[in-house]
């Protein structure tokens, strides 16, 4: 294996109460390296931010840790059970632990709104229409929307109402692991705060364990309790919120203020 | 560049595809078999493949049944062209031209709306959402196209067996000035069950092809719209090549004896 380009910064060990753990997780997708050995713990009842610039690997350790792309080689944990080979119905027995904001809303066009938020509990519990119906209303006042947006269609919402209808959706089932992806992406900045609050109150009521990813410093500052850093597929700094600021990492520094010059360069090519 | 390295990645590709397709298969089979079953989606679906493709599948085979009559008449001997007319007409349209012109009809309409759909879903993280809300997209979306497509074409097609052979009657008896009774008897006398199941034989052959193939290609589709544009096309043109070669196969074996 090549060797590590960010050989300096400490590779974290995994912890004993940790919820998640990714130890040396690579995937590569025929000559093209995605995850180059991703170490990663996220500690059970916290919420772990991930930034990292566009196509640094974020969206795929989500979807290996979700079992929707299998790792190249490596070894994904959730509460100490090995999730990297598991099929059938003992994935979807661990699948019942999580809920998934996803970036774009990824609503089901076909099914009515309630429908949309209800689905885990009456395709995945085995609920009836009816209490799920109850449920998916419930869901939704929570995240400020009111039942006559459950009869619509995603199609007839709002960007911002679609975030939120798709964060009911992942609290509906009362997750004890959270993922969101991108979740203020796309969003005016007031929604944008709007759905970070959503998503504290929602992670904060559940208790639940959050794993994050995005690139709004702001939302990061807000919804997390520890940030990591991923660039090229590797991590290359952990910490809490606060020290973010002054990792002293220059990866870091770099991406938090927003700066073109640094050790992360874009492959921008002149014309 | 090399031609034997252009030759090798051909290969290559090639037996990727099929492995993949395979598997594919496989999954989505399996899954026909597996508790539990969306009987609710299965008869949604059976509706969308079935129901609301009788009036292309109707107006295709009528006006072929028509047109068969004509050749027929106009191209053979007109000499006791009557018998032979209805007779050819019967067995034309049952054995070959109801359940494949019906096919590559659905096809067109069928497989092409399922890679649409599955690949929109693909391309905007709707089957990954499935996945997370602990629900397995093959049993939730490719098993029910698939039940349904096997037990609706045959419907379809016997059908359509009906109308073509309709559509010869009323050609023959208003344009080509046959005797109606006649015609009837001849068409009775000559047609046997055999005829008929061996169409709905196919056309089950055929559902299968078209719901997996539309599956297949929206399943995996990737690049955005492009990507969903070309899923579609394949589809089409997959479904459309495998029924005609899986309907000489099985002409071949149903009727070299």
């Amino acid at each position: 294996m090549a060797p590590s380009l960010f050989r300096r910064n400490k590779r974290q060990e995994p912890m004993t109460d940790s919820k998640i753990i990714l130890t040396d997780v690579h995937k590569r997708f025929g000559s093209k390296k995605v995850l180059n050995g991703i170490n990663l713990s996220v500690p059970a009842g916290e919420s772990l931010v991930v930034i990292g610039g566009s196509g640094t690997g974020k969206s795929v350790m989500l979807k290996c840790i979700l079992g929707i792309i299998r790792p190249t080689s490596g070894s994904i944990k959730v509460d100490d059970i090995e999730v990297t080979k598991l099929t059938g119905r003992a994935q979807e027995k661990v699948l019942h632990k999580f809920g998934m904001l996803f970036q774009g809303g990824a609503l089901f066009d076909s099914l009515r709104v309630w429908e949309n938020v209800a689905f885990g509990l009456i395709q995945g519990q085995g609920m009836n229409r009816k209490d799920a119906k109850e449920v998916a209303i419930l869901k939704l006042a929570k995240v400020g929307l009111s039942p006559d947006v459950g009869q619509l269609y995603p199609a007839e919402l709002s960007g911002g109402m679609q975030k939120r209808v798709g964060l009911a959706r992942a609290i509906a089932t009362d997750p004890e692991i959270i993922f969101f992806d991108e979740p203020t992406t796309g969003l005016d900045p007031i929604m944008a705060d709007v759905i970070n609050d959503l998503i504290v109150e929602s992670v904060k009521d559940l208790g639940a364990t959050a794993l994050s990813i995005t690139h709004d410093m702001a939302s990061a500052r807000k919804i997390a309790d520890n940030i990591a850093m991923i660039h090229k597929g590797e991590i290359l700094w952990q910490g809490t919120k606060d020290d973010v600021d002054h990792s002293g990492n220059e990866y870091v520094d770099q991406f938090i203020n927003g700066r073109a010059d640094g050790p992360i360069q874009m492959d921008v090519r002149k014309l | 560049m090399n031609l034997l390295a252009i030759i090798g990645r051909v290969v290559l590709n090639t037996l990727q595809e099929t492995g993949r397709l395979s598997l594919f298969t496989w999954h989505a089979v399996s899954h026909c078999f597996r508790p539990p079953t969306f009987g609710r989606l299965v008869l949604a679906q059976m509706m969308r493949i079935g129901y609301f493709s009788l009036p292309v599948v109707a107006l295709t085979t009528f006006f072929t049944g028509g047109v068969l009559a004509l050749q027929i008449y106009y191209g053979g001997s007109q000499f006791n062209s009557e018998s032979i007319v209805a007779t050819i007409v019967a067995l034309g349209i049952t054995r070959e031209l109801g359940p494949v012109m019906a096919g590559l009809m659905i096809a067109g309409r069928v497989s092409a709306a399922i890679a649409a759909e599955l690949g929109t879903m693909r391309v905007t993280e709707q089957i990954d959402a499935l996945t997370t809300l602990s629900t397995n997209p093959y049993k939730y979306l490719v098993a029910p196209r698939l039940i349904a497509a096997v037990l609706t074409l045959p419907l379809l097609v016997f059908i359509a067996d009906v109308i073509g052979v309709f559509g010869g009657y009323v050609i023959g008896t208003q344009t080509l000035g046959f005797n109606s009774g006649v015609y009837i008897k001849t068409t009775a006398d000559f047609l046997e069950l055999d005829d008929i199941t061996s169409g709905m034989i196919k056309s089950s052959v055929f559902g299968f092809i078209i719901a997996l193939m539309g599956c297949y290609h929206g399943f995996n589709s990737k690049g955005g719209a492009q990507g969903v544009g070309r899923a579609t096309t394949n589809a089409v043109v997959m479904s459309s090549i495998l029924i005609l070669a899986s309907n000489y196969l099985m002409t071949s074996l149903f009727f070299s004896s």
